[in-house]
């Protein structure tokens, strides 16, 4: 609904100062500078469409400027996830070791807090998001990713609680002045978002990334479908996941489309 | 070779980026096509700090490199874009310096790899060389090739990059030709002609 704010984000627009820079160079350029700081942003796409890379690098680009990490993975063991990581030119695994990025293992995190039922019950969402914020102070992180909350949602099950969780999520890493991006798994349907249907509609921004067919090949696709707080483009974009980071050509218009 | 030298003066005055044409004459075509690459992969990127993009649609990076070997042509400073090998199945001689596209319908995918290679080669003098035009233009709608050399002539144009566009000189007055009117700063024929 035009004109209803139930995110997380200041109201105003704001100057280059109150940008978060994520430090990938096409996706700041259409974003007007950045993602307004504070801003929580689901980045939802299918598999294998670079979600998890883009959030890393998200992290890599703001250590690099001092603005500490924190990687929150539902899905993969933090060791895997560093060996994956590994095949990334930008990633250097000091940035760990000297706690620059911080990853943590959510499933460990239930195992401590003894969340160990298969569904979370209220009182323990308010838990969870509760060490979830507790983490972000410990690390002092500035940006915060969290994969996938699709994972996290198979816990909280309902629309309601999940709509609950991403709420009181979303406000306690504003009140740290947090960045954040949630990453959420979708299937190829056009116009929706997230699991729930809900998602998209609390958080601040939302980066699709899609795989596009056209005359046979497949081609990773980034649109910005919201961000509030900037004007920004709500064109196509070609990505590619090299080394060295995401790159991003414009989609040309030529020839047939197919969801992939 | 007065007029080969007088491209090759030509081409090395384009030091703040641009756009050209070489437009390679049917007839002795494979010498005519010897003078591009010794136009440009061997002067232009003979020069100090120059590294070259060479973009193969026509034959697969490979063969070029061999020809460029048997000509002594120096290629250190040299690398591949190739959008031709994985569509003729041509899997053998994979190059250390050279990049793959999966096929030359996926433009975006060249100029992402251009990309990549630009942002490798950040201090140095690029030249990015299309062989050829025709080449793409046999798998892209003149459409889409259109808005492909719209963008990426512009873009590598502001980051003062040389681009070298192939084409045959038989293309005038074609669509493609006029494609290549809205980009190219300075055409050359290379048809045999003294």
């Amino acid at each position: 609904m035009s004109g209803t704010r139930t995110g997380t984000a200041p109201a105003t627009t704001e100057g280059p100062a109150d940008r978060c820079v994520t430090g990938i160079e096409g996706l700041d350029n259409i974003l007007g500078g950045g993602i307004p700081r504070g801003n929580m942003v689901l980045i939802a796409g299918g598999v294998g469409t670079g979600k998890t890379t883009l959030c890393l690098e998200f992290l890599v680009r703001g250590a690099e400027k001092g603005e500490k990490g924190l990687f929150v993975s539902v899905t993969e063991a933090s060791a895997k996830l560093m060996q994956n990581f590994s095949t990334f030119e930008f990633f250097r695994p000091e940035l760990v070791q000297q706690n620059q990025v911080t990853i943590v293992d959510l499933p460990i995190v239930y195992d401590r807090l003894g969340l160990n039922r298969e569904e979370l019950m209220p009182g323990e969402v308010d838990i969870l998001v509760r060490t979830i914020q507790d983490l972000v102070r410990e690390s002092g992180a500035r940006r915060v990713v969290v994969d996938s909350l699709t994972s996290v949602g198979f816990r909280v099950r309902s629309e309601e609680k999940a709509r609950d969780f991403i709420l009181k999520l979303g406000q306690a890493f504003s009140e740290l002045g947090t960045t954040s991006l949630m990453v959420a798994e979708v299937g190829a349907v056009p116009g929706v978002h997230s699991l729930y249907g809900v998602e998209e509609a609390i958080v601040d921004g939302v980066v699709l990334l899609s795989n596009v067919r056209r005359r046979g090949d497949m081609l990773r696709v980034l649109q910005i479908i919201k961000m509030r707080g900037t004007v920004h483009s709500r064109a196509q974009y070609v990505i590619d996941l090299t080394p060295i980071g995401l790159l991003m050509a414009p989609f040309l218009k030529g020839g047939r489309l197919e969801s992939a | 070779m007065a007029r080969e030298s007088e491209i090759a003066e030509r081409l090395r005055s384009f030091t703040t980026g641009g756009t050209v044409a070489l437009k390679l004459g049917a007839k002795d075509y494979a010498d005519n096509y010897l003078a591009a690459l010794g136009l440009t992969v061997r002067d232009l990127g003979g020069e100090t700090n120059s590294h070259t993009i060479y973009v193969s649609v026509t034959n697969p990076a490979s063969l070029v490199w061999s020809l460029l070997q048997a000509l002594d042509i120096p290629s250190a400073r040299l690398s591949f874009v190739d959008a031709i090998s994985h569509l003729m199945m041509s899997y053998e001689n994979v190059l250390p310096n050279a990049s793959y596209v999966e096929s030359p319908t996926m433009l975006e995918g060249i100029m992402l790899r251009i990309e990549f290679l630009l942002r490798r080669h950040p201090n140095q003098r690029n030249v990015v060389i299309i062989d050829s035009v025709n080449s793409l233009a046999v798998h892209n709608s003149t459409d889409v090739l259109s808005e492909f050399f719209h963008i990426l002539a512009n873009n590598l144009k502001t980051r003062s990059v040389l681009t070298v566009l192939f084409t045959t000189l038989e293309s005038e007055g074609t669509d493609l030709d006029r494609i290549l009117s809205l980009v190219v700063d300075e055409s050359f024929v290379l048809d045999g002609a003294p």
